[in-house]
């Protein structure tokens, strides 16, 4: 650089001289480098050298140094994952092995279920059965009332378990028909036995839908009644709904229980085994129950 | 443009285009049914229509000798165009792309083509390579000719490049949208792009060698050391991660070579100095060049550039890992990202201390001139998303920011504030000087673009800083019971007020650069009416006729 400084102009504004070296009018200044830049410079070195020796840094061939604090981040966070784990297991295992009455009536229990199931819910369940457990159409209200396959804790976590018509080896099974696609029942069938399913809930029916009921009833009797119940009432073993509430899964206007006689139904759960825990699924299951609703 | 051609340059053009034909026409006959298809006739009907360009003016006479006492600048022209297409489209699909997280029905038609997974890469993609490539294309071009005094080498080559890279664009683009990708991020062009792409990129790498070694000045100018790391070094990047093996001759579809882990780091070296290299030492090229010409300043201090330089782009080289700390990476790995990434604070900081000090003397003109405002913006804002880049890259810090808003903010502090607010000062202070006007079209309008650019950058960073660190922590936060306090779900619906926020600093800086292209355009419109401004003495080569001819 000596020569080119050599021939530097002087620069008025900061009163240092150029390096001599132009281009299309651009000029350098022959500033010294910033005391600043080079402490700096001394400062991250360092901190890199002196983080180097204390921790895991180079490779060496086939393996590399360890570092004078001897912290390994696998082992790390196995230990954290452990100390966590050990940290809830006095609640955890007793979820686990302890029965769901007495589970239910422990106040330490179930104020962890509210914490932890909460989360749990939100991130498991709440895709399909909304925030809080309120459904939406097609998916249960957890909130309370029926339950498809029953409510207790138990049927709960088993539900949880295998799923329904999932690909568990246990599932729960449970199919509607499509009367009146697969040709079981005649148009006038379906749509009588609609009128009826729609009078079972007390609904306000239209004119013509108070004649079909009576068809209806026969109908019902007939074709619908081995699994909903001769009331309607349900059965919680075939997972067949009550349809004398008013609480639907799939909506309960004309066009929806229409829909759901005439194409059937065949809703899915998947089955949570192996990807909770055990007492994961208990855990979610003493949660359901706090959701509100007529639980035991 | 053809007519500026000489006649075995046409001839040289026709045959370029022929072979990219048949290569067109090869993958459309063997990517029948797939997207390789498809690219194939897009790559015919480009290459068969430049071709027809060609030939319509093939008989013109040859360009006078006169040409060669001036710099070559059409490619540079079309070039800012280009650009200035790019980052509409871009930053239109970055809009869209972010109105998508705040409203996810907003694909419109329901259309596969418009889900988020497909747009997103079009937005990245767009307005990193489509912008920024093509404005460093074009001004490299620019900056080469002036700061070595000679001419661009041949006047066929440059155009090979800037049609040639945005050939590469357009596939890149058109592809996502019909789901071809490989999942690496800002490298999701497959194979045949790929192969494409490194072409051109060699004949741009021959075509700076070539005019530095027709050079008329002694120095070779700071401006070219980083215009010339930026395309050597993302030509290593792009080849080492792009290596993979289409599953037949006929499919769009290839699979990496790197396994695992190994391939997480390949892709964020890759990444990393893609950042380095296409987003920082290119537009320090730049900047160095624009920035003083405009403040009429000299260059604070010739050896800081030199630390700063060579700090930079080695210290960068050993930055990526810390894109995977607290993954599968090991540990030792992520040590040497960290203490490097610190260390390259101080020769990041060093370059944005050298462009601020080069100002000491001009801060008046900061202060009265909107262009040289941008580029002072523009370094601000790369000292303030480098030291960002650092302290993110601290693997404490790491794990609270990493998969979280704050690495989007931190983005788009570098992105808009800097890469793109030095492009929009370099190009308002270029394009007076390429279409010979004393100033551009509106300079009121460069006014208002600066603060729509400033505002928008703002509002998008402070949104997404703000939506960061509460999901970091969202994330992170247990109740008494050991819990993690949060369900995901929740830390969705906490984003929600900033997501849509940062779609209206996004607005503004879209409707920022439609302003400055509008501007841009009516400069050009200005230019071809007429009233010309005289041609600055200084501003033609040393070199009267070019070698080889």
């Amino acid at each position: 650089m000596g020569h080119a400084m050599a021939s530097g102009s002087h620069d008025p504004v900061t009163g240092r001289q150029t390096t001599g070296h132009e281009w299309n009018g651009i000029e350098e200044l022959d500033s010294p480098v910033p005391r600043v830049v080079l402490f700096f410079l001394a400062v991250t070195a360092v901190f890199a050298v002196g983080y180097w020796i204390l921790m895991p840094a180079w490779p060496t061939g086939l393996s590399y140094t360890k570092g004078l604090l001897g912290i390994d981040q696998r082992q790390l966070v196995t230990r954290q994952v452990e100390d966590a784990a050990a940290a809830r297991s006095a609640l955890t295992n007793r979820i686990a092995t302890e029965d769901f009455v007495s589970l239910a009536a422990d106040d330490q229990v179930m104020t962890y279920v509210r914490d932890s199931g909460r989360t749990l819910f939100a991130d498991a369940c709440s895709a399909c059965h909304g925030a809080g457990g309120k459904g939406g159409p097609g998916f249960p209200d957890l909130k309370g009332g029926s339950s498809l396959w029953g409510s207790d804790a138990a049927t709960i976590a088993e539900t949880i378990r295998v799923g329904i018509n999932s690909a568990h080896p246990d599932t729960r099974v449970s199919q509607m028909l499509a009367f009146g696609r697969d040709g079981i029942l005649e148009r006038d069938a379906v749509l009588a036995a609609s009128a009826y399913v729609r009078s079972l809930s007390g609904q306000k029916l239209t004119n013509v839908e108070q004649g079909r009921v009576e068809t209806g009833r026969t109908v019902f009797a007939e074709s619908c009644a081995s699994c909903h119940g001769a009331a309607g009432k349900g059965q919680p073993d075939l997972g067949a709904p009550d349809l004398t509430d008013t609480r639907w899964i799939y909506g309960g206007d004309a066009q929806s229980v229409h829909a759901s006689i005439y194409s059937g139904r065949q809703g899915q759960m998947p089955a949570w085994e192996g990807r909770l825990t055990p007492a994961e699924i208990k855990l979610l299951a003493l949660y359901v129950g706090t959701l509100g609703g007529e639980r035991p | 443009m053809v007519a500026g051609l000489t006649v075995s340059e046409r001839q040289l053009a026709l045959l370029v285009l022929g072979l990219l034909a048949s290569g067109g026409l090869a993958m459309a006959a063997a990517g029948r049914g797939d997207p390789l298809g498809a690219h194939g006739f897009i790559v015919l009907i480009i290459s068969v229509a430049l071709a027809f360009l060609v030939l319509s003016r093939y008989h013109d006479p040859e360009p006078s000798q006169e040409r060669l006492s001036e710099y070559y600048d059409d490619p540079t022209r079309v070039g800012i165009v280009l650009a200035m297409i790019w980052a509409v489209i871009g930053m239109f699909f970055g809009v869209w792309v972010s109105a998508l997280l705040a409203w996810p029905e907003l694909t419109f038609v329901d259309q596969a083509w418009a889900s988020f997974g497909r747009i997103r890469p079009v937005h990245t993609s767009g307005v990193i390579f489509g912008f920024g490539g093509n404005a460093l294309i074009a001004t490299s071009f620019h900056v080469l000719q002036r700061t070595t005094r000679a001419r661009l080498p041949d006047q066929f080559s440059p155009w090979f490049v800037l049609i040639g890279y945005n050939l590469f664009c357009i596939v890149a683009a058109s592809g996502y949208l019909m789901g071809v990708t490989q999942s690496k991020e800002y490298a999701e062009p497959e194979w045949y792009a790929d192969f494409w792409l490194v072409i051109v990129w060699v004949v741009y790498f021959a075509i700076y060698i070539r005019t530095l070694m027709r050079r008329k000045e002694p120095h070779i100018y700071v401006a070219n050391w980083y215009y010339m790391a930026f395309i050597l070094v993302v030509a290593v990047l792009h080849i080492v991660n792009n290596l993979a093996l289409p599953i037949s001759a006929g499919s769009a579809k290839s699979y990496t070579i790197w396994p695992g882990v190994q391939d997480a780091m390949v892709q964020w070296w890759y990444g990393h100095n893609a950042v380095a290299f296409f987003l920082t030492a290119g537009f320090l090229g730049m900047m160095y060049y624009y920035l003083p010409k405009r403040a009429e300043r000299p260059i604070f201090s010739y050896r800081l550039s030199i630390i700063s330089f060579w700090g930079i782009t080695f210290m960068y080289m050993w930055a990526g890992s810390h894109h995977l700390h607290y993954t599968a990476l090991p540990q030792w790995v992520q040590t040497l990202g960290m203490t490097f990434s610190v260390m390259l604070l101080v020769p990041s900081w060093a370059s944005a201390g050298n462009a601020l000090a080069t100002l000491n003397g001009a801060w008046h003109k900061v202060r009265d001139d909107a262009t040289l405002r941008f580029m002072m913006v523009a370094a601000v804002f790369y000292g303030l998303s480098t030291f960002e880049g650092s302290f993110m890259a601290i693997r404490a810090v790491n794990s609270l920011s990493h998969y979280t808003d704050w690495t989007v903010a931190h983005v788009h502090a570098g992105a808009l504030g800097w890469v793109a607010m030095i492009t929009f000062g370099s190009f308002y202070a270029l394009v007076p000087w390429m279409w010979k006007q004393e100033r551009m079209y509106s300079p009121k309008l460069v006014e208002v673009h600066f603060w729509l650019a400033l505002s928008g950058t703002i509002i998008y960073v402070f949104a997404m800083w703000n939506a960061g660190i509460i999901q970091g922590l969202m994330w992170r936060t247990y109740n008494d019971s050991g819990t993690l306090a949060y369900s995901f779900i929740e830390s969705m619906v906490a984003m929600h007020p900033y997501y849509i926020a940062r779609t209206v600093g996004g607005l503004f800086f879209l409707a920022g650069a439609v302003v400055g292209f509008y501007n841009i355009i009516m400069t050009i419109r200005m230019a071809r009416r007429g009233a010309a401004a005289p041609d600055s003495a200084s501003d033609v080569p040393a070199v009267a006729v070019q070698p080889g001819e």
